[in-house]
């Protein structure tokens, strides 16, 4: 018999090891990925093997050379990207279930996962069904001799937005003027305005940073979205981790979650964030509560939430102070008064069937924005089902919910932001087109930062230096660094949106709001169209 | 609103019975909003000790206060009383609505009634105590944190979903209009709870607690607990200590503090 090699004793130990004293049934353990090295440029200088949290690549020393285990590879490209001589190259495996449109590969592979663990399928990001992206049929307009378009590198284009409810009609009282000994007089041509304002958020871009929690994501990765919302002008959102020390002298950059846990929700905290926000759901798993659990509940993450450490965080489904809208003014008015109503509050909903009258109830209950998030939101942690099934596209969602509130006569009392997959600036324009008064985006933020979605947020195990708490981790992602790349990005989009609104004859982002005439749609059938409340191009 | 000045006896402060001066605020058919704009600056002014007369369910009293001082209502305060506190002594001479003590954070509320429902409710330090019984919900998600221990002492009995998701404190149910032998009627007790110690004097039907908890042997370090607490109590209302710690009491705490650890498959 020939004898082993180290190489092919390797294998045999991981072959080993990986299916235990499991039943061998399924394709669920093999390999995703192929992970290939060229071996002609491999230089073995094991920068693979130190970036990589998941041991996909180790290094043999009999003989000299790097090879890889491909199972453990999760499709992240932290080592492609660093390989200093391009070596690597990771492809999705080719091994493929016989076809079957029904019973797909991933239909099977789930439940040999299932059958093995009998465990719920958990997933991280946004939804990466095929369902229909109805941004991508919508189109812009633009001026074509009968108006003038503008040049935004000539004239002034405004984008800056306020988030907060307007008042329902602005009173005057004539202007008063010193009349000498006889105390004040009417000045007769000047008059006073007395209608006082609501909290706004003043935002200089209509983009915001959604919530992400630190516990979800690093502190490298919050402090990046604190910068950046600093040097832009606009805001970054807590989710429900609390406020780490070193995100306070970001206080005016900051909107907080009060969510269903009320984790590190401390006068402080009230006192230090411009906004708050009270959580009710998320676009990837609406209904459905939040757990952080107890191995990621470390030292600092524990502080910041207020907890004890190694406990699992748990974020009940519902607030279960809110059983109705009722409830909910009665969570709003109190976060008004321990704020002496100085902040604007949000109430963040995801989208779902009714959320037309479900946003009524929101701004009638007293909320200053309303925001809402749409099937194709991202998330830390989600059950998979949860996450591919649950809730509608926020396109739907959003022209449901202007146009609600505009009927009813109560569209200013909030104004309205909206997430749950914006993807560039296009997505913007539309979106404000489709009435939004801002948008939250986040996983755009965290492509910014380097996430390449793998989808494996939830492992802890992020190369990327985002969602983990692992200390050699997180020191990848530099917060000026990441903040440089969002300021960036918000730049970039800014300018996008300026050239899209000059063309259509807009200089400001005022009169693009809820201005559904500039849309027009490609490849809907009429109940779409109708839904969204736009003409069908051609028309 | 009327306002006067005038000495009077605190019954409840920290130190025991003493006199200081107190702002009365006639407080009957006065919006909340104006009520408690009020109320934080007499605070601010440094007044340590208000009391509030004829209160009908304005809420959010003591809302967000943070200092000492000595809060009285005489009348039955709205839901949300002392939501996000931090210090306070709120003494209610009657009974309170929903949601009093909702995230707070240190303080004391001390209710010479009845309260109702999600009593504590995310309540991370502090102490309430209610002379007799409460609704659903109460000291759900409670929690502690470094040094910070909440408390809530009731001595009447409880509805159901006592405790749930109860993440640390100490929750205490004296069963005081329980009759011989009969249990408490609270369902799902400490459901999903992972955290801190729910005590119970009276009979306990097991199948009546949530599946997450156990029933644990009383140590000396509990005996500690309710002498303290329940001793408060009767301080307060003027109960016979020595025969409500003759119990016998139940402890429940939770089997572990990750109750959901195996859920997922990977």
């Amino acid at each position: 018999m020939q004898p082993l090699t180290h190489r092919g004793r390797l294998f045999a130990c991981q072959s080993i090891r990986d299916v235990g004293d499991k039943m061998v049934l399924s394709l669920a353990s093999a390999p995703a990925f192929i992970v290939e090295r060229d071996e002609t440029r491999c230089i073995a200088c094991q920068v693979c093997v130190r970036q990589c949290a998941n041991d996909v690549h180790y290094y043999d020393e009999v003989d000299g050379s790097v090879r890889s285990h491909d199972a453990q590879c999760v499709g992240c490209h932290r080592c492609v990207t660093l390989c200093p001589t391009h070596a690597l190259t990771v492809r999705t495996n080719p091994l493929e279930f016989r076809p079957h449109a029904n019973w797909t590969g991933e239909a099977l592979r789930n439940i040999y996962k299932q059958a093995e663990t009998g465990g719920m399928l958990l997933t991280g990001m946004g939804c990466d069904q095929p369902f229909r992206i109805y941004w991508d049929h919508m189109v812009l307009n633009a001026s074509q001799v009968t108006n003038p378009s503008i040049d935004p590198m000539r004239e002034p284009m405004e984008l800056v937005t306020y988030l907060g409810a307007k008042p329902e009609r602005l009173e005057f009282r004539p202007e008063m003027v010193s009349a000498g000994e006889d105390g004040e007089r009417p000045s007769g041509s000047c008059m006073a305005l007395t209608t006082e304002a609501s909290p706004q958020l003043e935002l200089q871009v209509p983009i915001m940073f959604s919530a992400m929690s630190y516990g979800s994501i690093s502190l490298n990765a919050v402090l990046s979205l604190a910068r950046a919302a600093e040097a832009a002008g606009t805001y970054y959102n807590t989710g429900e981790g609390g406020l780490h020390q070193a995100l306070y002298p970001y206080g005016a950059h900051t909107i907080a979650q009060v969510a269903s846990g009320r984790f590190g929700v401390h006068p402080q905290y009230l006192d230090t964030a411009a906004a708050l926000e009270i959580k009710i759901g998320q676009g990837a798993k609406p209904g459905i509560g939040g757990h952080l659990p107890g191995e990621k509940v470390d030292l600092d993450v524990s502080r910041t939430r207020m907890i004890p450490a190694g406990s699992d965080a748990l974020s009940p489904a519902p607030h279960h102070d809110i059983y109705s809208i009722e409830d909910l003014r009665q969570l709003i008015y109190a976060l008004k008064e321990a704020t002496g109503y100085r902040k604007p509050v949000s109430v963040k909903v995801a989208a779902v069937h009714n959320i037309a009258p479900i946003a009524s109830g929101i701004v009638r209950a007293g909320a200053d924005i309303v925001a809402i998030d749409g099937l194709r939101g991202g998330t830390g942690a989600a059950p998979t089902m949860i996450r591919n099934n649950v809730g509608i596209p926020i396109e739907l969602a959003l022209a449901a919910v202007d146009q609600r509130l505009r009927e009813e006569g109560i569209r200013h009392r909030a104004s309205l932001v909206v997430g749950g997959s914006v993807r560039n600036s296009a997505d913007i324009v539309k979106a404000i087109a489709l009435g939004a008064d801002a948008v939250y985006i986040a996983t755009s933020a965290l492509v910014a930062m380097g996430c390449h979605l793998c989808q494996r947020c939830y492992t802890g195990k992020c190369n990327w230096g985002i969602a983990t708490q692992d200390p050699y981790l997180t020191k990848r992602l530099n917060p000026d660094m990441g903040a440089r790349r969002l300021t960036n990005l918000l730049r970039a989009w800014s300018l996008e949106i300026k050239e899209m609104m000059g063309g259509m004859g807009i200089n400001s982002v005022e009169s693009l709001r809820g201005n559904r005439d500039h849309l027009r749609g490609v490849g809907l059938n009429q109940v779409e169209l109708d839904a969204l409340g736009i003409k069908s191009a051609g028309f | 609103m009327p306002e006067q000045r005038l000495t009077d006896t605190v019954l409840t402060a920290p130190e025991g019975v003493h006199v200081v001066e107190q702002v009365v605020l006639e407080s009957r058919g006065v919006p909340y909003r104006e009520l408690n704009a009020r109320i934080h600056g007499l605070v601010e002014e440094g007044v340590s000790a208000i009391r509030l007369n004829g209160l009908i369910g304005q809420r959010y009293i003591g809302t967000n206060l943070r200092h000492p001082v000595h809060l009285t209502i005489d009348g039955v305060p709205g839901n949300d009383l002392g939501a996000f506190m931090d210090g306070p002594t709120i003494e209610v001479l009657g009974s309170a609505q929903d949601g009093c003590g909702n995230t707070m954070n240190g303080g004391a509320i001390i209710i010479h009634g009845s309260a109702g429902d999600i009593i504590g409710h995310s309540m991370r330090g502090g102490e309430i105590y209610v002379r007799d019984s409460v609704g659903y919900r109460v000291g759900i998600h409670m929690k502690e944190y470094e040094s910070m221990r909440p408390v809530i002492v009731i001595g009447g009995t409880a509805q159901h979903f006592l405790g749930e998701y109860m993440a640390g404190g100490i929750l205490i149910v004296l069963g005081t209009n329980l009759g011989s032998g009969v249990a408490h009627p609270s369902h799902y007790v400490g459901t999903g709870m992972h955290g801190g110690a729910i005590y119970l004097r009276g009979r306990v039907d097991t199948n009546l607690v949530g599946k997450e908890v156990g029933q644990m042997p009383l140590g000396p370090e509990d005996h500690l607990i309710l002498q303290r607490y329940v001793g408060e109590y009767c301080r307060y209302f003027r109960a016979d200590a020595e025969a409500l710690l003759r119990g016998p009491f139940t402890k429940l705490a939770p089997l572990t503090k990750r109750p959901y650890g195996r859920l997922y498959a990977y």
